[in-house]
């Protein structure tokens, strides 16, 4: 799909769940044991491609996240690889201790993937914009943790987490996002994605915002402000290793993310830093505060999730750096 | 190692529950602390299962074409312990570093460090979910054995007890066995008085399930149960058993106070005694 705008160039974007869809219903194919679970919301999250394939391996659980989660957990105790997915406010909040007791604990092998992450969930308003959903899960032993930048990078990530052993939380979104990569790579967890670089500041972004650095970067260097652009796509584990050449090459850091700025990728990225190579790290996201309804590209300019709030944020960190 | 003892006398079966009730005593008093009421509680139905009716060894404690339990009741873990040393899933010395640092045996059931324990309970309401999981996994490779569940009934009152039964139900689970072990009390007090959940039978009757209920310290009441349930079809089927706990000391039988406590060496030399004599 192609959006033009006034002033905006041509983005391309492609719908992640979409992705997500298509690569369960391959894998249907390619791995016996794949089964997916959803709690009623089965053409919202796109898990509906599989069941229309494999209607004896899908489950539609109702309206009964938690349930959805223990009954994951049990078929992947007796073998199956179970793909569990609602909305991400329900999977890792309603089902949160679910996911701790049933799954975490045991190190059992579910994959918890959720769409409607973000607060481009939209008109339907803070009630279904997961903002805490990270922080829910980086907490957790035992689970990794994966927000994929785009349609692509969906695509291997869930490909990768049918053959990882192992509970995995992959964030997905409503919205259609800007792609990023022009074609799906294997996807490497715990390894953050150098997309250029540069010497003055490293942007660190996951999900939509890695295209908002992306553009940030751009516009900085249109100030002769040259950025490291960074899509990490993994928050749990964290790339520590990357982080502390980010830091030592830049020495200052903007993280972003379409999530709060407690306990998600800016987050992991600070405790890194903190404790290895103190320089400024900014962290670009939602304050302490639930959304609101509108439509998305509005909520991501009140609430400063955009690329101006980046730009802002880099030169803040550069200040800081000179200081 | 010796093959897995398994009786459908039930005299003998009356005696290895006597057996497996010092054990879980014996184990709770090394501890200092645990669960006694309802691990005596449900001693008797883990003790038909592991030891007559159930198709398990501990030889292959990961097979696939096998019968399974999941304790939901997690707090009984010691009662669990017991009946898998017993059967052979590990050495008995290990009952004596119940709740240790390091130890096998986890205060709650934890699958990682502990032979024959399917999967990791203890927060209640959550067992019958992953039984329900592994009913509809054995469905789809075409076991023929059943998984059976122990909740407990103050656990009924969680929610996603009821969202599990309407679960099995709705795939219509005949490999699914429950127990609810009915002992009636609950941490602070009755469970009509903290909060009540009878009559748990016409409850599952209405989520779909078959229900029987059966007197939980009489063998051959529980053995025909568990036939019974194994038995039934298109539905799954769940068996009340009504119990007494701390069932066997008479100094613990229907107190509430028992339900997290661990016996002295003086209450345990008691209780030892009483079920000798018994």
């Amino acid at each position: 799909m192609t959006i033009q705008t006034s002033d905006k160039p041509v983005v391309e974007k492609k719908s992640l769940r979409d992705a997500y869809g298509a690569t369960l219903a391959e894998l249907g194919a390619s791995h016996p044991a794949v089964v997916v679970l959803d709690a009623d919301l089965s053409g919202s999250t796109r898990t509906a491609t599989f069941a229309k394939k494999y209607p004896d391996r899908f489950f539609n659980m109702g309206v009964a996240e938690a349930n959805m989660i223990g009954v994951a957990a049990g078929m992947a105790v007796s073998g199956k690889i179970p793909f569990a997915s609602t909305f991400a406010v329900f999977a890792t909040g309603r089902a949160w201790e679910q996911i701790r007791q049933s799954v975490c604990l045991g190190n059992v092998n579910v994959k918890v993937v959720a769409s409607h992450g973000g607060i481009t969930v939209g008109e339907d308003g803070p009630s279904h914009q997961a903002m805490e959903d990270i922080a829910l899960m980086r907490a957790l032993p035992h689970m990794g943790v994966i927000v994929p930048a785009d349609a692509a990078e969906t695509a291997s990530a869930v490909r990768f987490a049918a053959d990882h052993v192992g509970p995995l939380y992959i964030r997905l979104a409503r919205d259609k996002f800007p792609v990023v990569h022009r074609e799906a790579t294997p996807f490497r967890l715990g390894k953050g994605e150098v997309l250029r670089n540069g010497p003055d500041v490293a942007l660190v972004g996951c999900g939509l915002m890695t295209s908002t650095i992306i553009e940030a970067a751009d516009r900085l260097a249109d100030e002769g402000i040259m950025a490291t652009v960074v899509n990490m796509a993994t928050i749990k584990p964290i790339d520590e290793e990357l982080l502390i050449t980010l830091a030592t090459t830049c020495g200052a850091i903007v993280t972003a993310e379409e999530h709060s700025i407690i306990g998600g990728l800016g987050s992991a990225v600070a405790e890194v830093i903190g404790e290895n190579i103190p320089v400024p790290v900014i962290k670009v996201g939602m304050k302490s505060e639930f959304g609101k309804s509108g439509p998305p590209e509005a909520l991501l300019d009140y609430f400063g999730l955009n690329a101006a709030a980046v730009i802002e944020a880099a030169k803040k960190a550069l200040a800081l750096k000179n200081g | 190692m010796k093959a897995l003892e398994r009786t459908d006398d039930v005299a003998a079966l009356s005696a290895i529950a006597r057996d497996l009730r010092i054990d879980i005593l014996t184990m709770l008093n090394a501890s200092g602390s645990g669960h006694s009421g309802g691990s005596l509680s449900a001693i008797d139905i883990l003790t038909a299962l592991y030891f007559s009716r159930m198709d398990h060894s501990p030889l292959y404690p990961r097979g696939k074409d096998r019968d399974r339990f999941v304790l939901s009741k997690g707090h009984a873990a010691p009662a669990l312990y017991a009946a898998l040393a017993r059967a052979g899933y590990f050495d008995r010395s290990h009952l004596l570093s119940l709740r240790k640092l390091n130890a096998m045996l986890s205060g709650h059931p934890f699958a990682p460090s502990t032979p024959g324990v399917e999967i990791s309970t203890g927060s209640l309401g959550q067992g019958l979910s992953l039984a329900v999981g592994m009913a509809l996994a054995g469905r789809l490779d075409g076991w023929k054995k059943s998984v059976f569940a122990m909740t407990g009934d103050g656990e009924l009152q969680e929610g996603q007890v009821w969202e599990a039964a309407m679960a099995a139900a709705h795939y219509k689970l005949d490999n699914l066995v429950a127990f609810v072990d009915h002992n009636g009390l609950q941490i602070d007090g009755a469970v009509a008085e903290v909060m009540g959940v009878d009559p748990v039978d016409e409850k599952f009757a209405a989520f779909g399930w078959a229900t029987r209920t059966v007197n939980g310290h009489d063998m051959a009441e529980i053995l025909d149960a568990i036939d019974w349930g194994v038995a039934q079809k298109g539905k799954p089927s769940v068996i009340v058993a009504m119990t007494v706990k701390g069932k066997g000391v008479s100094f613990m039988e229907g107190k509430a106070s028992w339900h997290g406590t661990a016996p002295s060496d003086e209450q345990l030399a008691a209780a030892i005694a009483e079920l000798t004599l018994a």
